[in-house]
């Protein structure tokens, strides 16, 4: 258990399988918006590029590190508002309904 | 490393920062359980998006992170070109823009594996076993996800051709390519740190994303996307492996198993499994004559057409029309005039429901946007299961830009391929308007035989320039 990266095995495991069970039965109609909220998430890379834009000294590692900060917050952010222009128009209809 | 003044500020912020990603991880799950289901959907999102916004500056607290003006300056401008595209896309192109926000987040989870490599280039150091297997599988996965998350969109888009492209031995050189990715990884982890062999790693990444998705047809790229979603939250873990952080680990996990079931869920709509759907171009290859000879058959038969004045009298005088949506009123952007035709029928006393088929249009769920768009009450809104008993007392069927999610081959010719998906009834109806364009196959590349069943009366023209004539045809009555 010493190596990080068997600690990191366990986590990546034990969350997969939580990942599992979280959905179950999704009516279609929720299929593309929570396609799209979970690619926000996906986005969560943006922590790696933050880490390895961070450092002290210019870098190319920085410098890819910036790219993906950019690349990761359209996505992030991005994905977080097209997903709720789709939930709005649902909420709008329920409540006339 | 350096930057930390003292070792109890250090923990502290260390425990701190660990602690802040504990709580987003659980918002995470929790928003994406209640994404699951309609009534906490919204909410469901914005909890997510607060999970994202504290792991974000969580993670900017840590002591080895300085450099806030380059990041925050990046975050600035990724967040202004993000809502723009948000804001700016229209409802139609919803399945695009998902695909290329898809692809994004997997480059970035490959450039955070290749620049945590690159600190080792030039130094003699070089990554652990564990380390150097995470950067490698960051670039496959990462670089997958971009590449074939861009042809995807572009197939959408129309931008290249949506059919399936295939070529001689394609399975064999794709076989080939990810043998060389593996035995370029194996060098670079036996043999040392070599900037060339990991650059090739890189561009055969990227080169087996484009060959994955390039023999899947359009019709199913909801499916590749949804996959491919799932394969960015995988890059997301690798990329968490390689810089030793767990809220990446779990939030990428999260994603790339919730992305799988979607991705199941999704092919169980469509009656196929998903070797079929990603595979199905390499067994159609050999069948496309025979398929050819039977769509010649048709060409014989003759079809009835109608124009919007006679197809107005037969909508305003039916006692219940049924109308089933499709990609065509999607890309005509028709979904007002639907939705004004179905108002116009209502005055006059004719009770209008809508068919949506689970795959209707791009995407599943797509048709609902659409219509939720224009104000269709959700309540008028019928999954298949619910519809088809109905269509045997259905006046008139009136079919939108729908072509093989109507398809009667489905239940009949046992070699179509699309034979046993689950199809909308539309040919029960007494009578069925098909507005189309003209004769042309849809996604499945399949002659459609509802077109030349006596009943159906074909109505050729786009989608919105038709209907917008049969409302003011309706307005006449």
């Amino acid at each position: 258990m010493n190596d990080p990266t068997i600690a990191a095995l366990f986590i990546f495991v034990l969350a997969s399988f939580a990942g599992f069970e979280v959905i179950n039965k999704v009516p279609p109609t929720l299929h593309t918006p929570l396609m799209s909220g979970a690619n926000a998430i996906s986005g969560i890379a943006v922590l790696g590029a933050i880490v390895i834009a961070g450092d002290r000294e210019p870098s190319i590692t920085m410098i890819l590190g910036a790219i993906a900060i950019v690349l990761a917050t359209i996505n992030v952010v991005g994905g977080f508002l097209v997903t709720d222009r789709m939930l709005q128009m649902f909420k709008k209809k329920e409540v006339k309904a | 490393m350096s930057g930390i003044e003292s070792n109890g500020l250090g923990d502290l912020i260390t425990n701190g920062i660990q602690i802040g990603y504990l709580i987003a991880s659980c918002l995470f799950f929790v928003g994406i359980k209640q994404l699951g289901s309609p009534a906490t959907a919204r909410q469901g999102n914005l909890i997510s998006s607060v999970a994202m916004l504290l792991a974000v500056v969580v993670t900017l607290l840590d002591l080895n992170v300085v450099n806030y003006t380059t990041i925050l300056g990046c975050v600035a401008i990724g967040s202004v070109i993000g809502t723009v595209m948000a804001q700016r896309v229209a409802m139609t192109e919803m399945p695009q823009l998902v695909g290329l926000f898809n692809g994004l987040g997997g480059a970035a989870s490959a450039l955070v594996a290749i620049g945590e490599l690159w600190r080792y280039f030039g130094t003699t150091n070089s990554p652990d076993t564990g380390g150097m297997i995470s950067i490698l599988l960051g670039v496959l996965i990462g670089g997958v996800t971009l590449s074939g998350s861009l042809i995807a969109f572009a197939k959408l888009q129309g931008t290249i051709s949506g059919a399936p492209v295939t070529f001689p031995f394609q399975q064999a050189f794709n076989a080939a390519l990810l043998v060389s990715f593996l035995i370029g990884g194996g060098l670079l982890l036996t043999g040392g740190l070599n900037q060339s062999m990991f650059l090739g790693t890189i561009a055969i990444s990227l080169l087996l994303g484009v060959m994955f998705v390039l023999p899947i047809g359009g019709g199913d790229m909801p499916v590749v996307i949804s996959l491919l979603n799932s394969l960015s939250g995988l890059a997301a873990s690798a990329a968490g492996f390689v810089v030793a952080n767990s809220m990446l680990i779990i939030a990428g996990a999260l994603v790339g198993a919730s992305g799988i079931i979607l991705t199941v869920i999704m092919c169980k709509g469509m009656n196929r499994s998903l070797t079929n759907v990603l595979f199905a171009a390499f067994g159609s290859a050999e069948s496309t004559p025979g398929e050819g000879a039977s769509g010649g058959s048709m060409v014989g038969q003759s079809v009835k057409t109608v124009d919007p004045e006679e197809g107005a009298m037969m909508l305003g005088y039916a006692r219940s029309v049924v109308i089933v949506p499709g990609y065509g009123m999607a890309v005509a952007q028709a979904q007002h005039a639907v939705r004004e035709l179905s108002d116009q029928l209502e005055r006059l006393g004719v009770e209008v429901r809508y068919a949506i088929h689970p795959v209707a249009g791009r995407m599943p769920g797509h048709m609902n946007v659409l219509l939720a768009e224009a104000n269709v009450p959700y309540d008028r809104l019928y999954d298949m299961e619910d519809i088809n008993p109905q269509f045997e007392t259905t006046d008139v069927a009136l079919v939108i830009g729908a072509n093989d999610v109507v398809n009667p081959a489905a239940r009949t010719a046992k070699d179509s391929p699309i034979y046993g998906m689950p199809i909308l009834e539309a040919d029960r109806a007494k009578h069925t308007i098909v507005i189309k364009r003209s004769l042309g196959t849809g996604f499945a590349g399949v002659e459609n035989e509802l077109f030349y069943n006596d009943k159906t009366m074909m109505m050729f023209g786009g989608a919105k320039d038709m209907l917008t004539k049969l409302v003011a045809e309706v307005k006449e009555l």
